[in-house]
């Protein structure tokens, strides 16, 4: 992150959004809000003397919530830029006006409170859309505690705790009473091939970061024992399924092929009800710690994004390939392309993969000197077009612009928006828009042909 | 209903088996492959993969008195087609021998009977000595008249004979039921 941060053709915009797209490949104008951050990025030298003062906490997003940061605060210690960011909802100084410490303290006189979100417009040539997944909400599942139970948690809370620089420094706790897990039982597919509370689909990913917890923390804790409930283990990549009987073999996990039907307390632990659908028996594990492998979702805006980006997404979101197979990182509106899991689950390796397939698509388009489409678009003949426009509104590509023609506005097509569905053509009242290879006069003919012999007599 | 208790090593079963026939369990995937090619499956009331699964969940108790391990002809076809190479039969003959030992086999005393009697008929003759072991095995059993109107029949036919038949080799035999014992420690 730091070497594409120095590089002078990388430009990164953190804390923006893209609130507006308009044009095509090659010439989109986008129009993006950078959000203030309250501190002038090009004065602020990211020495931290801001963070280390200020008095107000708020719960740590990075971390889930199972640490805490300050008001004024970097998300997580290698990001990019070197630029802390205030938050204005919690900080002192715009919830009570009183506190004013970080601008006191700040050498290089960057904590800038006047400071307004800025709107940027620029041209690019191709857009990578990769803005990732988020975690399903596992409180509809009241069985697991129904976040009732401090110490039943998901996958990334586990994550960060085994992370050395994480909020518990690598230990595994149990966030009821602080003291160490011994006893982890995994629930996988929490809200994954769950049609009633959850999705459908299966999340990928889970499988196989449940057993790396598995094996980490039987590093960490040697005389630790997990337990994963499972309904399949998913085990598809290379050297995965050797992976996962690491986690049986050397980390002795124990795998029950059954769902969770309940999580109770008795004492202060955690007693897990589930089946062994393979003995055919109801079983119960005692616990410290629960940790629910989250179905992975689209992330929250993704929809709308998808609407400013002009491409479409499934029935949950996820953004939608032009081809499941032969084009799977474009998306149907040309020179947009999809990198990571914001298209579907992915886990590294594939998500790695994706956006090297999307950045090499968007930097090969750019290096031609002439865009080749498909021949088989809309054009309007400008001398019948009427200048109604009922096109402009029923294209669902936006391919089509008004341009004054002998005086009179006209339709005319974006030839690389066009895909050639036709719904121009077939909305045209003056018969004005055609698809090439596809007019009206093409259709009829091929109509005709099986149904009427060469002089015109029915068949 | 199993309960996974805290005091309780997951893996305590587990270990057994795999100290004394140095199979381990644990690599089972229950691919249900081993019940799938037993041909006596459908008798038994816990199938081979369910043995196995019993011993990775540490209960020992089913799988020591369950009919399966009594039952198993150690014809090895389990043996040789798990894709785990898992040597299931001798498994199986480690659960007997604990079954045993821990006074468990209750349900299977005549078939118990019978292995023992076999055992000590090739002891001493150094092959089966056939009237012998159906008498003993009938006493045993306490029906002393089961199949005796097969008895003159076989013996017209010359398939069993009053007297046993001793084989040359016997002080062999002998020598390996010895290092057997020796062997599983007694």
């Amino acid at each position: 992150m730091t070497e594409s941060s120095q590089d002078e053709k990388i430009e990164i915009l953190t804390h923006s959004e893209v609130s507006e797209v308009k044009g095509f490949v090659g010439n989109f104008d986008v129009t993006i809000r950078k959000k203030a951050r309250y501190i002038n990025e090009t004065k602020c030298t990211g020495c931290g003397d801001c963070i280390e003062k200020c008095l107000t906490f708020a719960p740590n997003e990075w971390e889930l919530g199972l640490g805490k940061r300050k008001a004024v605060y970097k998300p997580f210690a290698q990001g990019v830029p070197n630029v802390p960011v205030i938050d204005r909802q919690v900080c002192g100084h715009f919830t009570t006006g009183l506190c004013n410490v970080c601008s006191k303290i700040c050498e290089a006189d960057a904590i800038d409170y006047a400071q307004e979100d800025e709107y940027i417009t620029e041209k690019f040539g191709t857009i990578i859309v990769a803005t990732g997944f988020d975690q399903f909400d596992t409180g509809v599942y009241g069985e697991y505690g129904g976040g009732r139970f401090k110490d039943v948690i998901t996958g990334l809370h586990l994550e960060r705790m085994l992370d050395t620089s994480g909020p518990t420094g690598g230990h595994v706790i149990r966030p009821s009473n602080y003291k160490e897990a011994k006893r982890v039982v995994f629930i996988q597919c929490a809200g994954s091939r769950d049609e009633a509370k959850g999705v459908p689909y299966c999340s990928r990913i889970c499988c196989m970061y449940t057993a790396k917890h598995a094996i980490i923390l039987k590093d960490h804790v040697p005389d630790s024992q997990s337990y994963i409930f499972y309904i399949d283990i998913r085990t598809a990549g290379k050297n995965y399924e050797e992976f996962y009987k690491k986690a049986q073999r050397e980390a002795g996990a124990v795998y029950i092929r059954g769902r969770v039907a309940k999580v109770y307390e008795k004492g202060d632990q955690l007693v897990v009800r589930g089946a062994d659908t393979l003995t055919g028996e109801q079983i119960e594990v005692e616990a410290d710690l629960v940790v629910l492998a989250a179905a992975a979702v689209p992330r929250d805006g993704a929809k709308e994004l998808a609407k400013i980006l002009n491409i479409p997404h499934d029935t949950y979101g996820f953004f939608s390939e032009a081809h499941p197979k032969l084009q799977p990182v474009e998306s149907v509106t040309k020179g947009v392309y999809m990198a990571g899991a914001c298209q579907f689950p992915k886990d590294v390796p594939d998500a790695v993969a994706t956006t090297g397939a999307a950045a090499i698509k968007a930097c090969s388009i750019l290096s031609q000197d002439e865009l080749t489409i498909d021949p088989k678009i809309a054009y309007v003949d400008p001398e019948v077009c009427s200048g109604c426009l009922n096109c402009l509104q029923i294209c669902p590509f936006d391919a089509i612009r008004t341009e004054v023609v002998d005086g009179k506005e006209v339709a005319s097509i974006v030839q690389s928006l066009c895909h050639g569905c036709g719904n121009c053509a077939s909305t045209c009242r003056t018969k004005a828009a055609n698809v090439r290879g596809f007019s009206d006069d093409q259709i009829y003919a091929q109509i005709s042909a099986p149904l009427f012999s060469k002089g015109g007599e029915e068949r | 209903m199993k309960v996974l208790t805290r005091q309780e090593d997951v893996h305590q079963f587990r270990d057994e088996i795999l100290a004394l026939s140095g199979e381990d369990s644990s690599h089972c995937v229950q691919c249900g492959k081993c019940t799938a090619s037993c041909p006596i499956a459908p008798e038994m009331d816990l199938k081979p993969n369910q043995v196995l699964r019993y011993i990775q969940l540490n209960s020992s108790k089913p799988v020591l008195q369950c009919s399966t391990i009594w039952l198993c002809a150690s014809c090895e076809t389990c043996s040789f087609r798990c894709p785990e190479g898992i040597e299931i039969a001798i498994v199986m003959d480690t659960l007997r021998k604990l079954a045993i030992e821990e006074d468990l086999a209750t349900g299977q005393k005549q078939i118990v009977a019978f292995d023992e009697i076999f055992l000590d008929s090739i002891k001493r003759y150094g092959r089966v000595y056939e009237l012998g072991l159906v008498m003993r095995y009938n006493m045993a059993s306490r029906q002393p008249l089961k199949d005796a109107h097969l008895g003159p029949l076989m013996l017209g036919k010359r398939k069993l004979s009053l007297l046993a038949h001793r084989i040359r080799g016997r002080a062999t035999v002998r020598e390996i039921f010895r290092r057997s014992k020796r062997f599983l420690g007694k």
